[in-house]
């Protein structure tokens, strides 16, 4: 374990060869969160990079051991606020798994329908958010306006517009909003005329190609072998969409495409990402005229107690496949659980593909990597 | 009419009726460097006011509205602040290059405030090797860079130094030999003449194609010059070094921050000068009556617009584009630019000696 | 080939960046495209969804009566200890003795605004508010007691 004096020491005294040892600080001017990067460069080269993780450790997990099965779900939408819905519907899908909760079909589309919007929410920040990296600084503004539209129908709905907690064990907490068919009728139009403006300003620019092409380059064989899921994985020709293997809710009756490119670059992980945007709008526009009359949730016990035993479940996240396992001895709160995030894996794999290449190269394999670090340290 | 050559002209008659004459130049010369020093402070306010309201509008919001109707008073609390600052000087940086290197990189600024026509007749100096003065002294800025970045003692600073330098003399090339499409043009290169020479209209429009492909690549080089996006990969590189202006704090970094933007101030008058016809209002070829009718606008009114149009132009492109990185930025130079530049040299010069045209 | 290439190249390069340079040229001039909200000049104006989380409170009529039975559902509900009741026992017309609330403790600080309070609760006594504006200069203010001074329960609410 490293104490205080470990610490300075390697981070500022010089490598075996007369490399310079240097922070990229928990604090960042980018976006990225409390992320510690200790980079170690020989002149503009960088030949070794460590992650140290843990500003914002706040034992989630050992936390849900005191909550209850009802209670423990505000809790993960904090791990990775920008896909909240998503974690909560991995938390509740478990507990309806455990216990043979039915969900009636109303909760299950709804559901679905919320999940797209979070992803699409996700990678519009995260679009702007690279592109500022990249020192872009206007497709922020616009892709936040898009955004701005989904955080308001999540207000109305939901009533938060980031750690929503709308999703329970049997289905939704209380109903939709009566204008949510025609707010997110009148986004997905809005959305249609202005995701051009991302082709303009940034896909189709010679600079931002020149600056992501061929940089960071990550093969099939080594996206598996260290267990990065998600746009990272699927843009180097992984098949691994969540959705598609395993489907849960109401993904099994919509027609979508999984987005695989083989380059396995920068560019081809930005594209990956832009391309799920528009199949999430076609998801969407699948479900949205038709949710199913009924119960917005089904009947559950008062108090919720799963059998003893072990349960798993995966989700797609918009960052990957997350997992939430727990371990239960039949009691009212789980004795164990524990969270596979989609960041974890994906930053394990920043060493391997920046080695070697030059500073300026790292911003862009950062940001296509889309880390959100309380996602990794939980 | 109240015009600029009118109050200069009074001015000296009346100096000279009082003084002798030496007694007089020496007057004029104070009053010259108190009007320059007071263009630089109010250029300085407008200028970073500007850049914010352009970069709030293109990114759909307001810019600075609540220090002074329309945020007119934002920059001067900036400078409040700055001010207020306490200046850090490192411990093992050399002392006196490092307090030298901002005035440099002013000093550098103010002289070229020389040969550039405000207005008519209203020029500090015309010599008569005024283009070739303005590149010279615009090259001696990276002294002023490679100080800074050395005597910050900071090992990043002086990489970030070494990049900045790097770009500035690479692009000085093609800024170069915009320029001398031009000379070619006019035959001469006295700012006066080259002014004059666009009496029946401007160079943009009067020789067309290898004057086009000059400005082009005229505004792209002087947009490199000055360190600005998509090319300021040496100050911008915030992840890692704030570049050679790193260690400094307080007044000095504002220094820099000011020097930056009256280069852009100046480089954007010379391309007008050369490019829009400087102080010479739109005439076409023979249209008479619109020839009169544009000269009641006053010279200095065209000499600003112009300028203006020229500094939101280049404010514009930092807002737009992605940065490039330092390779790329150097292979642009080399391997686009400077052979399109001398393609086009050659080309000016068939189109000059032809007589092809307007 | 190469010459034909390099041109092309070129070519290409620029016109990316005139189509992007269009773009931001387009909202520069249109100034109705901006959405920002001038936020504390327009508070008379400015209207939050009605599902907004921005409080707990406990709604009271107009002879200042509640529908709170001091049941405690929503203490057991909530994840962070951040509702307390101290129940009291009234005496009743007939005689009877009768649990009420004395303090509904609601400490705003610590509230997760999660909503499972409210969705737990058996008579409706409690909901969310939209106001957001909670600071203060002294966070004692921030511990709330929800019922107010000499309100009771409403009839008929069991």
């Amino acid at each position: 374990m490293y104490n205080q004096t470990d610490i300075i020491k390697d981070t500022t005294d010089l490598g075996p060869d007369g490399e310079l040892v240097v922070n990229m600080g928990p604090q960042h001017p980018a976006t990225h969160g409390v992320l510690h990067l200790v980079v170690t460069l020989n002149g503009e080269t960088i030949k070794k990079i460590e992650p140290h993780l843990g500003y914002i450790h706040r034992s989630i997990e050992k936390m849900c051991e005191s909550l209850t099965y009802r209670q423990f779900i505000y809790v993960t939408s904090r791990m990775d606020y920008l896909s909240s819905h998503i974690n909560n519907t991995a938390c509740a899908l478990l507990v309806e798994k455990g216990m043979q909760i039915e969900v009636p079909e109303r909760a299950k589309v709804v559901r679905t329908i919320l999940n797209e919007l979070t992803r699409i929410a996700s990678h519009e920040l995260w679009i702007g958010a690279m592109a500022m990296d990249l020192g872009a600084f206007t497709p922020f503004f616009y892709a936040f306006r898009e955004r701005e539209m989904i955080t308001d129908i999540m207000e109305d709905t939901c009533g938060a517009r980031l750690t929503m907690n709308y999703i329970v064990p049997g289905g939704l907490m209380y109903d939709i909003h009566p204008d949510f068919q025609t707010k997110v009728k009148a986004f997905i139009k809005q959305f249609k005329e202005k995701v051009t403006e991302y082709e303009d300003l940034v896909t189709g620019n010679v600079i931002f190609q020149s600056r992501t092409k061929g940089v960071g380059v990550l093969t099939a064989k080594d996206a598996i072998s260290y267990g990065c899921t998600g746009p990272v994985a699927r843009a180097s020709g992984v098949s691994c969409d969540i959705r598609k293997i395993a489907p849960y809710d109401a993904y099994d009756r919509v027609q979508f495409d999984e987005i695989i490119e083989t380059a396995g670059d920068s560019f081809a992980r930005y594209i990956v990402r832009v391309k799920e945007m528009n199949q999430s709008i076609r998801i969407i526009e699948q479900l949205i005229d038709n949710i199913p009359e009924g119960d917005f949730v089904g009947k559950t016990k008062n108090v919720l107690k799963l059998n003893k035993g072990e349960f798993y479940q995966r989700v797609e996240t918009a960052r990957g496949e997350l997992g939430v396992y727990i371990v239960s001895e039949g009691a009212t709160t789980p004795y164990r659980i524990k969270f596979r995030s989609p960041g974890f894996s994906n930053l394990s794999v920043l060493d391997h593909i920046a080695k070697g290449s030059k500073i300026g190269d790292l911003m862009a394999t950062m940001g296509t990597l889309d880390l959100v670090i309380p996602d990794i340290d939980r | 009419m109240l015009s600029l050559e009118n109050i200069t002209k009074t001015t000296q008659e009346w100096l000279l009726t009082k003084f002798s004459p030496q007694m007089a130049l020496t007057i004029e010369c104070v009053i010259v460097i108190l009007l320059c020093i007071t263009l630089f402070a109010v250029l300085g306010l407008v200028l970073v006011l500007l850049e914010r309201k352009v970069a709030a509008r293109i990114q759909i919001r307001l810019g600075p509205n609540r220090v002074g109707p329309g945020g007119i008073f934002q920059t001067a609390a900036d400078t409040l602040k700055l001010i207020m600052k306490e200046g850090l000087t490192p411990d093992s940086a050399d002392k006196f290059l490092f307090n030298l290197a901002p005035f440099v990189v002013m000093m550098v600024a103010m002289l070229l405030l020389a040969p550039i026509a405000f207005a008519k007749n209203f020029q500090i100096w015309d010599i008569n090797i005024g283009v070739l003065y303005i590149s010279s002294v615009s090259s001696l800025s990276v002294i002023g860079i490679l100080m800074a970045g050395w005597a910050s003692n900071n090992k990043y600073s002086l990489l970030g130094a070494m990049r900045s330098g790097a770009q500035i003399v690479s692009y000085e090339l093609s800024a170069g030999f915009a320029v001398l499409t031009i000379v070619v043009l006019t035959g001469s290169l006295r700012i006066s003449d080259i002014v004059a020479s666009q009496q029946n209209g401007w160079w943009l429009f009067k020789g067309h194609i290898p004057v086009i492909i000059a400005f082009i690549l005229y505004i792209i080089a002087v947009t490199a010059e000055t360190n600005r996006a998509p090319f300021d990969l040496a100050e911008a590189e915030s992840e890692l070094t704030a570049g050679f202006h790193t260690e400094y704090s307080g007044m000095k970094f504002a220094l820099f921050f000011l020097a930056e933007y009256i280069n852009i101030f100046i480089v954007c008058a010379i391309g007008a000068t050369l490019f829009l016809g400087g102080w010479m209002p739109l005439h076409v070829g023979s249209w008479v009556g619109f020839n009169h009718f544009m000269d009641y606008i006053p010279s200095s009114v065209w000499f600003m617009g112009k300028t203006f149009f020229l500094i939101f132009l280049i404010m514009w492109f930092r807002w737009t584009f992605p940065r490039l990185r330092v390779d790329q930025l150097l292979n642009l130079e080399w391997k686009y630019l400077l052979p399109i530049s001398l393609f086009n040299l050659l080309l000016v010069t068939v189109v000059a000696i032809m007589g092809w045209y307007f | 080939m190469f010459l034909k290439d390099y041109i092309s190249d070129v070519y290409k390069g620029f016109t990316s960046l005139l189509k992007g340079m269009r773009k931001t040229g387009y909202y520069f001039t249109h100034s109705k495209e901006i959405i920002t909200e001038q936020y504390p000049d327009n508070r008379a104006t400015l209207k939050l969804a009605d599902r907004f989380k921005g409080e707990v409170i406990m709604p009271h009529d107009q002879n200042n009566e509640h529908t709170c039975t001091g049941c405690t559902a929503c203490e057991l509900a909530c994840p962070n200890g951040t509702i307390k009741i101290i129940t009291k026992f009234d005496i009743t017309p007939e005689g009877k003795k009768k649990k009420a609330i004395d303090a509904f403790i609601y400490r705003l600080e610590m509230c997760t605004l999660c909503n499972l309070c409210i969705a737990a609760c058996p008579s409706d006594a409690i909901k969310m508010s939209p106001n957001f504006e909670h600071s203060v200069f002294d966070r004692s203010k921030l511990t709330k007691i929800l019922n107010k001074p000499g309100s009771k329960i409403k009839e008929g609410i069991e």
